[in-house]
C-alpha cells in the first residue's frame, strides 16, 4: 500500500528576479515501510519537496496524500502521523534536552505522562540519557543530531521524514544513525524518506532510490539496479552511476569520503 | 475546542517558562516607564493638563500604554532568534492549531507586560498617583489587549523578515511616530488643531484616551466606548493577520 504518492507535485518561488521552478512535477509512490533515499546535487528541489510533504510549504501544482491525507485538504491529517527532522534541526539551544523532548511530544498530543516516558525511552534509544538535564547548545554536533531525530519520533509517525540527517557526523556515529534508522522501521514499521548526499549511505540504507536533478526526477530504482543500469554492474559504484545520471559528483557539504 | 485551549497553555506554558527564567528581562522591561516616573512625573505635578484628575492620572495610563507599545512590538524579536534556530518550522509540523501557535506565545506576552505595568502602577501609587482601583484594572485590560494586537503583528513582521537588521528599524518606524501622535507623554487636547486632528488618525491614541477616563473614574463616556471599539478592531485585525502569517509563511 502506498503511504506517500504525489501526481506531478511542483513548486515554483516568485523571487525579484523572476520565477524559480525548484520543483517541476514530482509522480512519486513510496510504499508502506520502505526506506526511500532522495538523492540529487544541490538545489535539486529536495528539501523543498520535503516542506511540500511536510505542510510547510504549499505546492504550486499537483498534488499528493501522505498516510491518506490529502496534503492540501488535510494538512493536519498529514500532521499528525508524520516526523520531520529539517535539515539544520529544529531545538532552541537555551532549553534543556528534556523539556524539548517532553513538549514536543505534547506538541503531537501526548498526555504529560506519556510525553515524560517517552522523552526517557527515545533517550535511552538514541543514547541521550547522560544528556537529558543538558541545555541544547551544550551538545556536540552528533548529539544534536540524534536529539534532533528524537524529537522526529515522539508521536511513532507513520511516516518520518529526514533530511541530511548524517551531514556532520563522524563514521561512527552515521553508522549508528543507520541503525537507528533501520531498528525503528523494523519495530514500528515506519516509512522513512530521507535525502543524503553520502552515497554510501544510500548504497547501505534505502530499499530504493530515488535521483532529481533541477526539480525533476531523472533516475529511480534500487541501488543495484541504478548500478546495473547506469554503471554497467550491480558491483559498480553508486558513485560512478550518480554522475552518469546527473553529470555531476555528488558533493557532500564537508567533502567527507565517499566510500566506493 | 478543548484541544485549542490545551494546545495554548502549552505553548504559552513554553514561553512562560523562558521567561520566568529570565529574571533581568522581567525586571528591565519595566525600566523605561520607571524612570520617566521618577524624573519626568515631578516636572508635571503642578501642570493643569486636564479638566479631571492630576497630573499622575494622565501621566501614568500613557506610561502603561507606552510600556505595552514598546514591550509587545519588539516581541517578535524573540521569534526570530527562534526561526534561525529552526525551531518555528518544527512547531509548524506539528498538528497543533496555527492560532495556538501565536497566542500561546502572545498571552505570555501579555502576562509579562501586565505584571510590568502593576510594578509601575505600585510605584507611582507611591510618588503621589490616585486612582480608582477599577480604572487602574481597566488599565490592565487596556495592556494586555493592545499587546495582544500588537505582539500579533511583531510575530508577524518576524515571519516575514530575514534578520533582525531589518526587523528592528521597521519597528522603530512605526513606534516612534505611534508615540508621538497617540498623546503618550501629553495629552493631545495640548496640542495644536491640525496636530489634533492627525493623532485622531492613530488607533493608540484612542486607547490612552480610554485608559485616562478609567483614571478618573469615567467609566461610560465617549472615550471609553471608543477605546474599547478600537481596541477590539485592532484585536481581530491582528490575531488573524498573524494567524494567517503562522500558516502560510513560506520562510
Ligand atoms: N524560499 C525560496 N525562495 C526562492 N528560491 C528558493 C526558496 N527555497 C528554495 N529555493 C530554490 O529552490 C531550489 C531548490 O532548493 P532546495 O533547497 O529544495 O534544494 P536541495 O535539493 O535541498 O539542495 P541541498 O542539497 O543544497 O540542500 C534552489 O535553486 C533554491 O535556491
Ligand atoms: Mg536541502
Amino acid at each position: 500500500m502506498a503511504v506517500i504518492s504525489t501526481a506531478g507535485l511542483a513548486r515554483t518561488f516568485e523571487t525579484r528576479h523572476g520565477p524559480v521552478h525548484a520543483v517541476h512535477g514530482i509522480d512519486l509512490t513510496v510504499p508502506a515501510g520502505e526506506i526511500l533515499g532522495f538523492l540529487g546535487p544541490n538545489g535539486a528541489g529536495k528539501t523543498t519537496t520535503l516542506r511540500m510533504l511536510t505542510t510547510l510549504l504549499a505546492p504550486t501544482g499537483g498534488a499528493a496524500t501522505v498516510a491518506g491525507h490529502d496534503l492540501v485538504r488535510d494538512p493536519r491529517g498529514v500532521r499528525r502521523a508524520t516526523g520531520y527532522v529539517a535539515q539544520s534541526g529544529g531545538v532552541d539551544p537555551t532549553v534543556s534536552v528534556r523539556e524539548e523532548l517532553t513538549t514536543q511530544g505534547r506538541l503531537y498530543g501526548l498526555t504529560r505522562s506519556q510525553s515524560t516516558a517517552r522523552a526517557e525511552e527515545l533517550a535511552d534509544r538514541l543514547d541521550l540519557t547522560g544528556l537529558l538535564d543538558r541545555r541544547c547548545a551544550a551538545l556536540s554536533g552528533g548529539q544534536r543530531r540524534r536529539l534532533d531525530i528524537a524529537m522526529g519520533l515522539t508521536h511513532r509517525p507513520a511516516v518520518l521524514f529526514l533530511d541530511e540527517p548524517t551531514t556532520g557526523l563522524d563514521p561512527g556515529s552515521r553508522a549508528d544513525l543507520w541503525d537507528t534508522v533501520r531498528r525503528v522501521r523494523a519495530q514500528w514499521g515506519t516509512t522513512v524518506f530521507l535525502t543524503t548526499h553520502y552515497l554510501d549511505e544510500a548504497d547501505a540504507l534505502a530499499d530504493r532510490l530515488v535521483v532529481v536533478d533541477q526539480g525533476r526526477i531523472v533516475a529511480e530504482g534500487t541501488p543495484a539496479a541504478l548500478k546495473t543500469r547506469y554503471a554497467g554492474s550491480p558491483d559498480a559504484s553508486l558513485h560512478d552511476a550518480f554522475l552518469a545520471i546527473t553529470g555531476r559528483a555528488a558533493t557532500p557539504p564537508d567533502a567527507a569520503p565517499v566510500a566506493v | 475546542m478543548t484541544t485549542f485551549v490545551s494546545d495554548t497553555a502549552l505553548v504559552f506554558g513554553r514561553y512562560a517558562r523562558q521567561t520566568l527564567r529570565s529574571r533581568t528581562q522581567i525586571l528591565f522591561g519595566a525600566l523605561m516607564p520607571l524612570l520617566y516616573l521618577l524624573f519626568y512625573g515631578p516636572l508635571l505635578t503642578g501642570v493643569p493638563l486636564a479638566p479631571h484628575g492630576g497630573s499622575w492620572q494622565v501621566l501614568v495610563p500613557g506610561l502603561l500604554l507606552q510600556l505595552g507599545l514598546f514591550g509587545a512590538a519588539f516581541s517578535g524579536f524573540g521569534l526570530l532568534i527562534e526561526k534561525q534556530h529552526g525551531v518555528v518550522e518544527r512547531m509548524r509540523v506539528t498538528p497543533v492549531s496555527r492560532l495556538a501557535l501565536l497566542l500561546g506565545r502572545v498571552l505570555r506576552d501579555a502576562a509579562l507586560l501586565v505584571f510590568q505595568a502593576a510594578l509601575v502602577v505600585l510605584v507611582a501609587l507611591a510618588m503621589g498617583l490616585r486612582a480608582p482601583l477599577l480604572g487602574i484594572l481597566i488599565g490592565f485590560g487596556f495592556v494586555a489587549a493592545m499587546t495582544v494586537s500588537l505582539a500579533s503583528l511583531s510575530y508577524a513582521l518576524a515571519m516575514r523578515v530575514a534578520t533582525p537588521q531589518t526587523f528592528a528599524p521597521l519597528v522603530n518606524a512605526v513606534n516612534l511616530p505611534a508615540m508621538l501622535l497617540s498623546g503618550l507623554l501629553l495629552p493631545m487636547s495640548l496640542a495644536p488643531g491640525w496636530l489634533n486632528a492627525l493623532s485622531h488618525l492613530m488607533p493608540l491614541r484612542y486607547l490612552v484616551d480610554a485608559v485616562r477616563a478609567a483614571f478618573v473614574g469615567d467609566y461610560d463616556g465617549t472615550a471609553m466606548r471608543y477605546g474599547v471599539l478600537v481596541t477590539a478592531a485592532l484585536l481581530v485585525a491582528s490575531v488573524t493577520t498573524g494567524t494567517h502569517l503562522f500558516r502560510k509563511a513560506g520562510a
